[in-house]
C-alpha cells in the first residue's frame, strides 16, 4: 500500500474556498478544511481545479498492428499527460479487435501499462466489413468486459445490420458506436463540401452523409429501445437531429471532438494534410452549434478521436494523406479555449462533459465518480490560468500530428491520479 | 516570382506583366528560322508528368528549348513512380541532381503546392488534379487579347464541367482579375459548390454568374470556353447520357450562329468532336483553338522567363 498522499489547498469543480483532500487506499478517505495526517505525501495545490479523470470514448491507439505510429504505452502515457483516466480504444487495429482474443490482449496491454484504464471498443462486423455482426456476446463476456461496439472508421451502413446490431447489443447492456458516413454520398470525398473545397478542387463530403444516417439510427435505436452513440458529430445539421431524437425520448448520446470545436475548413488552403480528417473540418457555423450543443447537452461529451500516423502517411499529397489528427495531450485545453473562456461551461460542465457523460455512456462505472469522500481519487488537478505551446514533437505520442503545432493554449493538467496513484505531474509519465 | 501554382495568386499587373512578355517573345521570334532564345542556356527544367499529356507537355518542352534550356522530360509511367516512390522522395531526388524548375502535372489537387512546401526549386503547376492549370488560363487570355483586344469589361462565356475542370477554376480567377465578366453555363451537377460567389471577394472582379440555358447566354458572350468532360475524375452519373449532354451544351452550327459577330470559340483540348463541339465549328475561322496552343508556347517561356531568369536582377 502506497503513502497516504494530502492534497491542500484545492477547489473541486473549481468552485467554493480551498479544501484539502486526503488519499488513502486508492480512495478518497476525507474532505476538508486544514487537514492532518502524520506520514503522509503532501502536495500543496495552491487553488488548483481538481476534477475527476476525464474519459475519453473513441481514440487509435494503433497496437496491434502499427505499433510505428502509437503503441498502448505511448498512448495511455499521451493519456495520463492530457488528464484521462480512462481511455476507449477503438477497433480499427490489424488485426480488428473483433474477437474475445484481441479485445482481451488490448485490455491486458492496458493493465500492463498501467496509466490509464484501457476499456477496447468491440468491432460491429466481422473485420469491420459491414457484411456479418462481430461475436459480439463473446467480446461483452471476456475479460475485457466490451461495453461499447463501434466499425468506428467505416460506417454500419447496412440498415438490416444497424439494427440487429443496435437490439443485439441492447442485450448485453451495451451501446452501438456509429461513424455516421453514407458511403455513397463520400465517395471519393477529401473535404467539407463547401466553397473552401470547390475552390481547391477537392471532392466534397456533404453534411448529409452524416445527418442522413444520424437520423436513420436514431429511428433505429428508438424502435429497438436501445443505445446509440453517435461519434464526432460534425455539423450543425446533426445537432438539429439530435435535438429531435432526445425530445422524444429516444436513447442517443453523441461526442464531439476538440478540433470540430476549434478549426475550420479554411485552414485546408495550402494543402498540409495535417488538417486532413474524417469527418472533415467544416464552417464556423458549424463550430458555433457544436458548441451550443455541448453546452445544452444535446451533445453529451467530448471525445478525442485521437488519431496518431507515422510521417509518411501525413507528409505527402492530400489525397493520399490517412485522415485523422493527435488530441488526447491538448483536449482539454481547446475545451478551455472554446468552452470555459467564452462562459459556455463552468469547471462542473467540464467534469460533466469530460469524464462524467461519457463514463457512463461507456459504461465504466468507476470513473466519472464525485469527488467525494468514499470515492476511487481518480482525478486531476489543473491549472486554469497557464497557458503553454503546443509542438508535436514535445507530445508523448509516438506521432506528431497535431493540428494545433505552434499555437498558444489556456489549462495545464499538473496532476492526473488514478485510483490514488500518480501517473502524471508536471508534463512527465510517472509509474 | 518564384513559383506559378494558381492564378489565384497573380495580381493583375503581375498577369499583365507575364501576358506582354509572352507577345514580345512572339513577336521577337516572328519570321525567324531558327526559333531560340540563350536566356536560359545552364539552366534544368524537369517536367514531371503524373498524368498523360500530349500538348501541355509538349508545349513546355518546347518553351524550355527555345529558351535554350536543359529540358528533361519524367513521366509516371517509366519512372521510379512505378516502384511506389512519393512525390516527396522524387522531388528530393530532382532537386538534389539540380534542377532549376519542376513542372509538375499530378492527379492530386494540390500537389504543386506540396512540391514547392518540399523542395527549393521553382514549381509549375501544369495541372493538378480539379485545381489549378494557370499556364492555359493565361494562354487563353492571350488569346483573348490577340482577337478581342482587351478582356476588360468582356463577358466570356465557359461551359460544361466546371466541376471537375482545373482549366475552368485558373480561367475564372484570371478572367475576373483581367476585367472580365464570366458566365458558366451547365447541369447543376456539374458546378462547384457555391461558385456563384467567387468573383466577389476579389476586389475589382465581377460576380460569377451562372446559368443552365446555353441558348439565353450566347448572344452576349465575346468569347466562349468549351471544356472537356472529364469522365475519368467523375465518380457517379452527372447527366444523363453522352447525346442529352451534346443536344443541351454542345457548341453546334445553329448555336454558332447565336453568337456576336466578333465572338471567339476556345477549347482546351483534347476535343470531343460531335460531344462538346461539332466537327464544323471546331475547324471554323471562329475558333481560335490553333491559336490557343501556339500562344501556350509564348506564354511558357514567358512563364520560365519570369520564375528562373528574371530574378537575377535582383540583388
Amino acid at each position: 500500500m502506497t503513502r497516504p498522499l494530502l492534497l491542500r489547498g484545492i477547489r473541486p469543480y473549481g468552485v467554493g474556498d480551498p479544501v484539502d483532500l486526503l488519499v488513502r487506499g486508492g480512495v478518497i478517505a476525507e474532505m476538508g478544511a486544514q487537514l492532518d495526517e502524520a506520514g503522509a505525501e503532501r502536495f500543496d495545490g495552491g487553488g488548483l481545479v481538481a476534477l475527476p479523470g476525464l474519459v475519453d470514448l473513441h481514440a487509435h491507439l494503433r497496437e496491434p498492428g502499427r505499433e510505428d505510429a502509437e503503441t498502448i504505452a505511448t498512448g495511455s502515457a499521451a493519456a495520463a499527460l492530457g488528464g484521462y483516466t480512462a481511455v476507449f480504444a477503438m477497433a480499427n487495429t490489424d488485426p480488428v479487435a473483433d474477437t474475445a482474443v484481441v479485445v482481451e490482449h488490448v485490455y491486458r496491454r492496458g493493465r500492463d501499462v498501467g496509466l490509464v484504464d484501457v476499456h477496447p471498443v468491440g468491432a460491429v462486423s466481422a473485420g469491420l466489413r459491414g457484411e456479418r455482426l462481430a461475436e459480439l456476446g463473446a467480446m461483452a463476456a471476456s475479460a475485457a468486459a466490451v461495453r461499447m461496439f463501434s466499425d468506428d472508421g467505416v460506417c454500419v451502413h447496412d440498415s438490416l445490420l444497424m439494427r440487429r446490431a443496435l437490439e443485439y447489443v441492447r442485450g448485453l447492456g451495451g451501446v452501438v458506436a456509429q461513424h455516421a458516413e453514407d458511403p455513397r454520398l463520400t465517395a471519393g470525398a477529401q473535404a467539407h463540401e463547401g466553397e473552401v473545397a470547390a475552390r481547391l478542387g477537392l471532392a466534397g463530403w456533404p453534411a448529409a452523409a452524416e445527418e442522413s444516417i444520424v437520423a436513420r439510427d436514431c429511428l433505429l435505436a428508438r424502435d429497438a429501445a436501445a443505445a446509440l452513440h453517435v461519434c464526432h458529430v460534425s455539423t450543425a445539421g446533426t445537432v438539429e437531429v439530435l435535438r429531435w431524437a432526445k425530445q422524444r425520448g429516444i436513447r442517443v448520446s453523441a461526442e464531439v471532438t476538440p478540433h470540430h470545436l476549434l478549426l475550420t475548413d479554411e485552414r485546408l488552403a495550402g494543402y498540409d494534410p495535417v488538417n486532413k480528417v474524417n469527418p472533415p473540418l467544416r464552417t464556423a457555423a458549424d463550430t458555433a452549434a457544436l458548441r451550443a450543443a455541448l453546452a445544452d447537452g444535446i451533445v453529451d461529451c467530448v471525445a478525442t478521436d485521437h488519431a496518431p500516423h507515422a510521417g509518411q502517411d501525413k507528409d505527402c499529397e492530400w489525397s493520399v494523406a490517412r485522415p485523422g489528427m493527435l488530441g488526447l495531450q491538448t483536449a482539454l485545453s481547446v475545451v478551455v479555449a472554446t468552452m470555459v473562456r467564452p462562459g459556455l461551461l463552468d469547471w462542473r460542465g467540464v467534469a460533466r462533459v469530460m469524464s462524467e457523460r461519457p463514463a457512463r455512456i461507456g459504461g465504466a462505472t468507476d470513473q466519472g465518480r464525485p469527488i467525494a469522500v468514499g470515492e476511487p481519487a481518480t482525478l486531476i488537478l489543473v491549472d486554469p490560468d497557464a497557458a503553454w505551446t503546443v509542438r508535436g514533437a514535445q507530445l508523448a505520442s509516438l506521432s506528431d500530428n497535431t493540428p494545433f503545432e505552434g499555437m498558444e493554449l489556456p489549462g495545464r493538467v499538473l496532476v492526473t491520479m488514478l485510483r490514488g496513484a500518480i501517473t502524471a505531474e508536471d508534463g512527465k509519465v510517472l509509474c | 516570382m518564384r513559383h506559378l501554382l494558381s492564378t489565384a495568386d497573380l495580381p493583375r499587373q503581375a498577369a499583365t506583366a507575364l501576358l506582354d512578355t509572352a507577345e514580345a517573345l512572339k513577336k521577337s521570334l516572328l519570321g525567324r528560322e531558327v526559333h531560340k532564345l540563350p536566356t536560359l542556356r545552364g539552366r534544368t527544367v524537369v517536367t514531371l508528368f503524373y498524368e498523360q499529356s500530349t500538348r501541355t507537355r509538349a508545349s513546355f518542352e518546347i518553351a524550355g528549348k527555345w529558351m535554350s534550356a536543359d529540358v528533361v522530360n519524367i513521366s509516371a509511367g517509366e519512372s521510379s513512380v512505378t516502384k511506389g516512390e512519393s512525390l516527396r522522395d522524387t522531388a528530393f531526388t530532382l532537386a538534389a541532381m539540380g534542377a532549376d524548375c519542376v513542372v509538375i502535372r499530378h492527379p492530386a489537387s494540390g500537389a504543386a503546392h506540396r512540391l514547392a512546401d518540399w523542395v527549393p526549386t521553382h514549381v509549375i503547376n501544369a495541372g493538378d488534379g480539379s485545381h489549378q492549370h494557370p499556364t492555359q488560363a493565361l494562354l487563353d487570355a492571350a488569346t483573348l487579347r490577340d482577337r478581342l483586344g482587351t478582356l476588360n469589361g468582356r463577358t466570356v462565356t465557359i461551359v460544361g464541367d466546371v466541376l471537375h475542370s482545373r482549366v475552368a477554376r485558373s480561367n475564372i480567377d484570371l478572367l475576373i482579375t483581367l476585367g472580365a465578366h464570366v458566365h458558366l453555363v451547365a447541369p447543376p451537377t456539374l458546378l462547384p459548390w457555391g461558385v456563384e460567389n467567387w468573383g466577389i471577394r476579389q476586389a475589382h472582379g465581377w460576380p460569377v454568374t451562372v446559368g443552365h440555358d446555353l441558348d439565353a447566354a450566347l448572344p452576349g458572350t465575346d468569347a466562349v470556353m468549351l471544356l472537356r468532360v472529364q469522365a475519368e475524375r467523375m465518380r457517379g452519373q452527372f447527366f444523363p447520357s453522352a447525346r442529352e449532354y451534346s443536344i443541351n451544351y454542345g457548341l453546334t452550327e445553329a448555336r454558332l450562329a447565336l453568337l456576336p459577330e466578333h465572338a471567339v470559340v476556345l477549347h482546351p483540348g483534347p476535343m470531343l468532336r460531335g460531344m462538346e463541339i461539332a466537327h464544323s465549328v471546331a475547324d471554323s475561322p471562329r475558333a481560335a483553338i490553333t491559336e490557343q496552343v501556339r500562344n501556350g508556347v509564348h506564354v511558357r517561356m514567358a512563364v520560365l522567363y519570369h520564375l528562373l531568369a528574371a530574378q537575377e536582377d535582383q540583388p
